[in-house]
C-alpha cells in the first residue's frame, strides 16, 4: 500500500474491487473493540479479514450509546468493564488497517473529550481510513469533516427511513467514503427480515450522493445480506450478529463471517 | 430554522442524537413555533393550568423560617400544583402539543417519579397512550409514584442498565423514540436534550417565574435579593430563573446534589464543579456541563434524590453559569435531609428531597434581604426513603 494513498481512497477502492470481482456488495462486519476483551478483539478483527471482509467498522465502546440495542450496548458496557480505553481501542485498527481499510465507529463525546483536532490526529496515526458518528447529525458535522478531509480520512454520514428528500439531498452531497443507510426506524438489533421499502430507500440515497451506499442496523443473516445486495446496496453492514457471536463463541466468528461473504459472492 | 427556537445557549446546546430522530426533532419545533403563537392553543393551556392543575400557586410568606434565617424568605408553592409538583406545567404543555401534532403515543423518562406522574396525568385527561421508563434502582425509592402512574393508566417500564436511575431511563425513552417515532411523541421532562427540548421546556415551566415575579411585587413591594432553586436538569430552575433573568440585581442561585460530598466523586453537580467553561460534553443530544471522565464516558451520578440523580445539565444553565448571570453550588444528602425535617416541622411543609437542597442552600447561607425559593414538589413520595435515613 502507497503511503500517499489517503484512507478515503482506500474505501473508494474497497468498494470498487469488490464490484470489479463481480460480488454484489462489499462485505463490512462491526466489531467492538475491547470485547469480550482487547486481545480476544484483535483476533477477531484479524478472523474478519481471513473470513472475507472487505472493509472493517470498529467500534469505540462508549457508556451511553444511544443508537445501540441490547446486544451492542451490553458489548460497550463490557468492554468498559474490562478496562477498555479509547487508546487501546484504536490501537485495534492496527492489527487489521494493513489488509483492510478500517472506518471507526464512536460517538460524538468521545471525539469532543479529546478535542476535535487532537481525535483526527488519533485517528490517522491509529491507520484508521474513516469515521462514523451516529449521533452527530449534518448540522453538527462540518468541523470534524474539516479536520478529517486535511487528513485524507473520510466522515461517513448516517441516512435513515424517516430523512426526507431535501435532506438526504445535502446529507448526500456531504458524504465522504461511503452513506451509512439505516435500514429500520430504530437502535442496532437483528431483524427477522428486512424492511419491504429497501429497494425505494436504497435508490432515494443513491440518488442524493456520488459515493458508494451501504446497508446497516438488523442485518442478521446471510440471506438478509445477499437481500440488501439485490436491493441495491454497495455494502452490507453486519453488527449485532457477529457481536453477539463474539460474546458466546469467539472461535466462531470466521466461519460466520464467510457464510455471509458467500452470500455476496459472485 | 431557529427562528424563535434557540438551538445553542453560547456553546452549549445542539442535536446530538441519530439521524432518525432530526426530521421529528424539526417537527416538534415548527409545531411549538406554531402552537405558542396560536391564541386558541394558549387560550386551553391557560385554562387548564388555571382549573386542573390550580395556578397560579401561591407564594407563601414562610414566617417561621423568616425569622431563623433573618429575613424575608417566600416560597413558591409548585408543590400545591396537582400532581404536587411543577412536572405537570411541562408534561400538560407537552402532551397539548403532541395531540395538536396528532402523536397518539407518549414516551416519558423519569427520576423521582415526578416527571412520569405528570405525563401520565396529563395522557389520562387527553386520552393518550403513555409509557413512562424507570430505572429499577428508582423504582424501588419512589415506589408511591410507582403505583401512581399504573392507576392513571400508564406502563412504567423498568430500566435495568447502568445505575439503574434517571440517565438510564432517559437513554431507555430515546431509544424507545427512535423506533416509534412516527406516531410517538417524547416528553422529556426537564430543560435538557437536543434542541427544541431546552427551549420548549423552559417556555412551558416559565410560568413559575412569571407568577413570582409579579407575586413578589404585589406582596413585597419589591424584588428579591436571591432566587434559589434545585437543579438536577434544571426544568423548575429555569422556569423561575427566567423572568428575572433581565433583573441585575437579583441573583439567580441553582442547587445541585454534592452528594456524599463533591470531594468524593459521588455526586450529581456538573456545573457546580466543572466551573465556567469546564466540563462540557454531549450527553442525551445537547452539549453542557456533564460529569465525565478524560474519555469521554459519562460518569454515574449520585444523589439521596431520584430527581437531582443526573449526571448532565441543562444546556441554558450552563451558558447562565458562564456569563455570570446564575451561580451554581451544591448541598449534601445528609444537608438535605436535615433541611427536609427541619421544614417540615418549622412549616408543616413536607418537600420534595428535590427542593429539600435549595432549602438546605438557604440555611447554609442566610444572609440576604429577601429571597424566593422554589418549592418545586411536595415530599410524601420520600417518605420511605427519608424515614429510614433520618
Amino acid at each position: 500500500m502507497s503511503a500517499i494513498v489517503t484512507g478515503a481512497e482506500r474505501i473508494a477502492a474497497a468498494f470498487e474491487s469488490a464490484r470489479a470481482e463481480g460480488r454484489r456488495a462489499a462485505l463490512m462486519p462491526y466489531l467492538m473493540a475491547g470485547y469480550p476483551d482487547l486481545e480476544r478483539s484483535r483476533e477477531i478483527a484479524r478472523a474478519y479479514v481471513a473470513g472475507g471482509a472487505d472493509l472493517i467498522e470498529l467500534g469505540i465502546p462508549f457508556s451511553d450509546p444511544l443508537a445501540d440495542g441490547p446486544v451492542i450496548h451490553a458489548a460497550d458496557v463490557a468492554a468498559l468493564a474490562a478496562g477498555a480505553n479509547v487508546a487501546d481501542a484504536l490501537d485495534v485498527v492496527r492489527a487489521v488497517d494493513a489488509h483492510v481499510p478500517v472506518v471507526v465507529m464512536c460517538y460524538a463525546n468521545v471525539i469532543l473529550a479529546r478535542g476535535l483536532e487532537r481525535f483526527a490526529e488519533l485517528l490517522a496515526e491509529a491507520g484508521a481510513s474513516g469515521l462514523i458518528v451516529p449521533d452527530l447529525p449534518l448540522e453538527e458535522a462540518p468541523a470534524i469533516r474539516e479536520l478529517l478531509d486535511a487528513r485524507g480520512l473520510a466522515l461517513v454520514p448516517l441516512v435513515a427511513p424517516t430523512t426526507p428528500e431535501e435532506r438526504l439531498a445535502r446529507i448526500g452531497a456531504a458524504a465522504r467514503g461511503f452513506v451509512y443507510t439505516v435500514s429500520v426506524t430504530g437502535t442496532t438489533g437483528e431483524r427477522d427480515e428486512n424492511d419491504a421499502a429497501l429497494p425505494d430507500i436504497l435508490a432515494r440515497v443513491r440518488a442524493s450522493t456520488a459515493v458508494p451506499v451501504a446497508l446497516g442496523f438488523g442485518i442478521g443473516t446471510p440471506a438478509q445480506a445477499a437481500a440488501a445486495a439485490a436491493a441495491g446496496a454497495d455494502g452490507v453492514i453486519v453488527g449485532t450478529r457477529l457481536v453477539r457471536a463474539a460474546g458466546e463463541a469467539p472461535g466462531d466468528v470466521r466461519a460466520l463471517v464467510a457464510e455471509f461473504a458467500a452470500a455476496l459472492a459472485p | 430554522m431557529s427562528a424563535g427556537v434557540e438551538h445553542r445557549f453560547g456553546p452549549y446546546g445542539g442535536q446530538y442524537v441519530p439521524e432518525t430522530l432530526m426530521p421529528a426533532l424539526a417537527e416538534l419545533e415548527q409545531a411549538w413555533i406554531a402552537a405558542r403563537a396560536d391564541a386558541q392553543f394558549q387560550d386551553r393551556l391557560r385554562e387548564l393550568l388555571h382549573a386542573y392543575v390550580g395556578r397560579p400557586s401561591p407564594l407563601y410568606l414562610a414566617e417561621r423560617i423568616s425569622a431563623q434565617v433573618g429575613h424575608p424568605v417566600y416560597l413558591k408553592r409548585e408543590d400545591l400544583n396537582h400532581t404536587g409538583a411543577h412536572k405537570i406545567n411541562n408534561a400538560l404543555g407537552q402532551a397539548l402539543l403532541a395531540q395538536r401534532m396528532g402523536k397518539r403515543r407518549i414516551v416519558a423518562e423519569t427520576g423521582a417519579g415526578q416527571h412520569g406522574v405528570a405525563s401520565a396525568t396529563a395522557c389520562a385527561l387527553l386520552d393518550l397512550e403513555c409509557v413512562v421508563h424507570m430505572g429499577t434502582e428508582d423504582i424501588r425509592r419512589q415506589q408511591p409514584n410507582v403505583q401512581r402512574m399504573e392507576l392513571l393508566g400508564a406502563t412504567v417500564v423498568p430500566v435495568q442498565a447502568g445505575a439503574r436511575t434517571l440517565k438510564e431511563a432517559v437513554s431507555a425513552a430515546i431509544r424507545d423514540w427512535v423506533t416509534n417515532v412516527s406516531d410517538t411523541h417524547y416528553i422529556l421532562g426537564t430543560a435538557a436534550g437536543p434542541a427544541p427540548y431546552p427551549a420548549l421546556v423552559r417556555d412551558l415551566q416559565r410560568v413559575i417565574g412569571d407568577e413570582a415575579r409579579a407575586q413578589v411585587l404585589e406582596l413585597a413591594g419589591r424584588l428579591p435579593e436571591r432566587v434559589i432553586a434545585c437543579v438536577g436538569g434544571g426544568s423548575n430552575a429555569i422556569g423561575i430563573f427566567t423572568p428575572f433573568v433581565p433583573d441585575p440585581d437579583v441573583k439567580l442561585i441553582g442547587v445541585e446534589p454534592a452528594g456524599e460530598g463533591i470531594e468524593t466523586g459521588r455526586h450529581g453537580a456538573p456545573l457546580t464543579v466543572g466551573g465556567p467553561g469546564g466540563n462540557g460534553g454531549v450527553l442525551h443530544g445537547a452539549y453542557s456541563a456533564i460529569m465525565q471522565d478524560e474519555d469521554g464516558q459519562i460518569l454515574e451520578a449520585h444523589s439521596i434524590s431520584a430527581g437531582l440523580d443526573y449526571p448532565g445539565s441543562g444546556p441554558e444553565h450552563a451558558w447562565l453559569r458562564d456569563q455570570g448571570r446564575a451561580t451554581y453550588t451544591a448541598i449534601s444528602d445528609r444537608e438535605a435531609l436535615d433541611a427536609f425535617a427541619r421544614v417540615a416541622r418549622l412549616e408543616g411543609i413536607i418537600p420534595a428531597l428535590e427542593s429539600a437542597h435549595a432549602l438546605a442552600w438557604l440555611f447554609a447561607n442566610p444572609r440576604s434581604e429577601l429571597d424566593v425559593v422554589c418549592l418545586s414538589g411536595r415530599g410524601d413520595k420520600d417518605l420511605a426513603e427519608v424515614i429510614a435515613k433520618l
